[in-house]
């Protein structure tokens, strides 16, 4: 008894001991922290990276040869290129590098490290590869076509007849990142043009230095006062993994966190209140959408992909659990970008909805599932559809799941409807339209599998329009085609487009100058100050 | 565990009874893990997840998806693919998880601490507070201590830990301030401790940070107390009704006849008698947080090996989900045979 009553006795009285201590100090002022989820970075490497949080990072430590700066998101503007030049047959474009670039390691970036970056990009082909190889590049013919003439000019050539805007546009992807060639290559392992040192390591000339990455825990990232538009406010920035989105806001109403990245509409509503807090909003490129599988004979016929158009109530869902994180959207290009379709023609008309079942045979309606992811927004935006398709006669049952378990059905054509989204891989209109307009082979074993081939939709016209499109070299003429090429797509599809999404953002109120640009990787840290 | 699946290795007659145990140890083991891991590995293959995905994205040409498919061994039949896990196994290489694309032991050096310290300080909270007050519930039997501990059993019992660790971080790190909020540490400390050991309250004295160690006690307090707190209502649960037991038997009433003080009857005679069993619920309890506490681990953002294994599952990352199983099996077999040996040594007639 006594000497259990000494030990309860004791660690009691260290509990309360420490329970007692005086609380904790706030960020330090040239530190900025980030509550975020981080969960889905696999690499760092910008060959590779393919991933939102990956992609924001590699963003803030890589200068890339075409670029959007944290002062205007939405123009493209060269980086580490200082000019271009395009042939007349529009096939080759010269690269005049700024001079006086300097990599973390303080080595001059030059031609041969653009040429490098873009050759390994081709030679590693890994996910994101596609960007570059569509331009017709492969490991065998890179080396000749995209090469450093001298020390400050770099040309590439490209196989096809591409506009040039569209080319400038794929190297403002995260593959085209520019490397330290030097550095990388004395981390070279087998031949692995560094592959291995790059995941979790960096060699970059942008505004950032990757300290470290500790899978699931914490970024580090710490400032390159050497960057060419200047150091940044900031000392330091630490992303920290805080998956749970309410604990991010207790984080951030404690001080304890600069920036909330992913708090949910009810939690933002929550910390409206709050005078030391303030939500931004930053319009997004995503689109999100309903998939109707070509496969079933109901969802193929016209009238049924016409009476679900008008069964979906998009203004009432953005008006209510989305307000704030969503806009009604319904072409396949986001708006706010070049060649944007913003009309909204549908809208929820139940009566159309009904009659149209009716005309296409099915007056009592059917029976049909609805892949959806099983997290908000996703679960909530399903039975919002549910409900309404209900009133029209469609019995709409939800089959919740992982996200990457409806992506590995969607991508067997197992689904019924399904409920994704989708983000541009890289600023032109050709991103999305290879998607949703394209379907160069319809046929179960196709080897490319673009969102059109998921729905089994077969569209010979609409494929021979896109490609048409993105060799336009006239770029009013082209605009025109992207507008005629959403149209369609938006009047009879396999897809219902129904939003875009804005990510909003809560901050400390001393927190000024976060920028968040519509793709996932034109996210800066650079112009923040505290 | 260890035990029941020894049972029929009954070659022992020829050979000295030590020899005979150990070697009986030694199949359990194996057998279980061979079990283990072919249970885990099916799981694995029939999670309706291509694991491709999660490595190269649902946007890959098919060429890159072809070959990542054939680097993770995916096109072999299922029997060769876990033959190959078993031999990389033994040759001790567990692989490399897709999510963090390091090695998965790598990975379990970094997570697994993280888990024990939580667990271990959570189950000490659970046998300091959950043992005393069991057997003051049994020997109040009726009374309000007793009702006390009963309910603070149920509530223990019956609140889901996920909800009982946001009202504790929103009261005592959002409202009062007294503990810190998620993570290990606090963030300026970060990348300034260097992970000797993987135990943040031994690399931050390490590290000679005497500010980085308080504040890791600060991290600590909250999810130790919420943990601690589910694992005091099964223990002290246990304790009560082992107790009630013993004091209902007959040597009891002995005892009190003889005159011997009511504090000497119960803790001497009546816990003596209750220490055997209970150890082997105190192992249970331990096993089960060291499995690692998912939800608990979550919302305090605690990078655990629960978390690690729940993550990679969903993203169909077998490596680490298998690797991970591993090591909590092997945690379990271990606290079994050390319940074993403990139990051995406190009651006599188990020699």
């Amino acid at each position: 008894m006594n000497r259990l009553g000494a030990l309860l006795f004791g660690a009691v009285a260290l509990a309360l001991g420490i329970a007692a201590a005086p609380a904790l100090a706030e960020t330090p002022k040239d530190t900025l922290v980030v509550a975020k989820n981080i969960d889905d970075i696999i690499t760092l490497d910008p060959a590779e990276v393919f991933e939102f949080s990956g992609g924001e990072v590699i963003g803030n430590v890589y200068d890339r040869i075409m670029t959007y700066e944290a002062e205007d998101t939405e123009t493209l503007v060269p980086g580490v290129a200082e000019s271009y030049s395009v042939s007349d047959d529009g096939r080759t474009i010269t690269l005049k590098i700024r001079p006086g670039q300097k990599f973390h390691s303080g080595n001059p970036v030059t031609a041969e490290d653009v040429a490098f970056s873009l050759q390994r990009v081709i030679k590693l082909d890994k996910t994101p590869a596609f960007i570059l190889s569509q331009l017709g590049w492969t490991a065998a013919n890179v080396d000749g076509l995209v090469k450093a003439v001298d020390e400050l000019t770099a040309e590439i050539t490209i196989t096809e007849d591409f506009a040039p805007t569209f080319v400038l546009n794929c190297l403002s992807a995260g593959v085209g990142s520019v490397v330290d060639k030097k550095t990388v290559l004395a981390n070279e392992k087998n031949g692995d043009l560094g592959y291995e040192w790059l995941k979790s390591n960096s060699a970059g000339s942008g505004a950032f230095v990757l300290k470290s990455w500790k899978a699931n825990e914490t970024i580090v990232l710490e400032a390159n006062a050497g960057y060419r538009l200047g150091a940044p406010a900031v000392q330091r920035v630490i992303i920290r993994h805080i998956p749970e989105a309410s604990a991010q806001r207790l984080l951030l109403e404690k001080g304890d966190a600069d920036l909330a990245r992913n708090l949910t509409p009810d939690q933002v509503a929550g910390v409206a209140g709050n005078a030391g807090i303030v939500v931004e909003a930053y319009p997004k490129a995503d689109v999100y959408y309903l998939g109707l599988n070509q496969k079933d004979e109901r969802l193929a016929n016209p009238k049924v992909r016409q009476a679900i158009r008008w069964a979906v109530d998009y203004q009432g869902m953005a008006n209510s659990f989305l307000k704030g994180h969503f806009k009604v959207h319904q072409a396949f290009w986001p708006s706010g970008f070049f060649a944007s379709l913003t009309d909204t023609p549908f809208s929820l008309d139940v009566a159309k909805a009904k009659a149209l079942l009716a005309e296409a045979g099915y007056p009592d309606g059917f029976e049909v599932e609805l892949d959806a992811s099983n997290t908000t927004p996703s679960s909530d935006i399903a039975q919002s559809v549910q409900q309404t398709l209900g009133q029209a006669g469609v019995k709409v049952s939800i089959v919740p799941g992982e996200q990457k378990q409806v992506i590995t059905k969607y991508r067997a054509r197992n689904h019924q409807m399904v409920l994704l989204y989708w983000s541009p891989d890289y600023m032109d209109p050709h991103s999305n339209a290879d998607s949703f307009a394209r379907n160069p082979d319809n046929a179960d074993d196709a080897k490319s599998k673009p969102l059109a081939w998921r729905n089994a939709w077969d569209i010979p016209e609409l494929t021979k329009e896109t490609d048409a499109a993105v060799r336009e070299r006239d770029p009013e003429k082209r605009k025109d085609m992207y507008l005629t090429l959403q149209k369609k797509v938006q009047e009879d599809s396999a897809f219902v487009i129904m939003f875009q999404s804005t990510e909003q953002v809560a901050r400390r109120a001393n927190v000024t100058g976060f920028v968040s640009g519509p793709t996932f990787d034109t996210v800066y840290y650079r112009l923040v100050t505290k | 565990m260890a035990q029941q699946t020894a049972r029929p290795a009954g070659a022992s007659a020829s050979l000295p009874p030590a020899v005979s145990v150990f070697l009986r140890f030694v199949a359990a083991i194996l057998l279980t893990f061979l079990g283990l891991t072919a249970v885990t590995f099916v799981i694995g293959r029939v999670v309706p997840i291509d694991p491709v995905l999660a490595v190269v994205g649902d946007r890959a040409l098919p060429e890159v998806y072809a070959r990542v498919r054939a680097e993770l061994g995916l096109d072999l039949p299922l029997y060769r693919q876990y033959w190959i896990y078993l031999e990389n196994v033994l040759a001790g290489d567990f692989g490399t998880s897709v999510i963090t694309s390091r090695r998965v032991i790598d990975d379990i050096l970094i997570f697994f601490p993280a888990t024990i310290e939580l667990a271990t300080l959570a189950t000490l909270v659970g046998v300091l507070l959950g043992v005393p007050m069991g057997v003051m519930a049994a020997a109040c039997h009726g009374r309000w201590p007793d009702h006390l501990v009963r309910l603070l059993g149920l509530v223990g019992y019956s609140v889901p830990v996920f909800w009982l660790g946001l009202m504790g971080l929103l009261l005592f790190y959002a409202e009062l301030g007294w503990v810190a909020g998620p993570g290990r540490v606090d963030i300026f400390y970060e990348g300034l401790i260097e992970p000797v050991t993987g135990f943040m309250l031994v690399d931050t004295v390490l590290a000679g940070e005497p500010h980085a160690f308080r504040s890791a006690i600060d991290h600590l307090i909250l999810p130790v107390a919420i943990l601690g707190y589910f694992s005091l209502a099964y223990i002290s649960r246990m304790t009560r009704s082992f107790m009630l037991e013993q004091l209902g038997q007959e040597y009891i009433t002995t005892a009190r006849v003889k005159g011997l003080s009511e504090a000497r009857v119960v803790w001497r005679h009546a816990f003596g008698n209750v220490m055997v069993p209970l150890v082997t619920v105190v192992a249970l309890s331990y096993a089960s947080l060291l499995e690692g506490a998912v939800l608990t681990e979550t919302v305090f953002a605690w990078p655990g090996l629960g978390r690690y294994i729940t993550d990679s599952l969903f993203n169909a990352d077998m490596n680490a989900v298998l690797g991970g199983t591993v090591v909590v099996g092997a945690a379990f077999i271990g606290l079994n045979l050390f319940s074993d040996l403990l139990y051995r040594l406190l009651d006599p007639r188990a020699g």
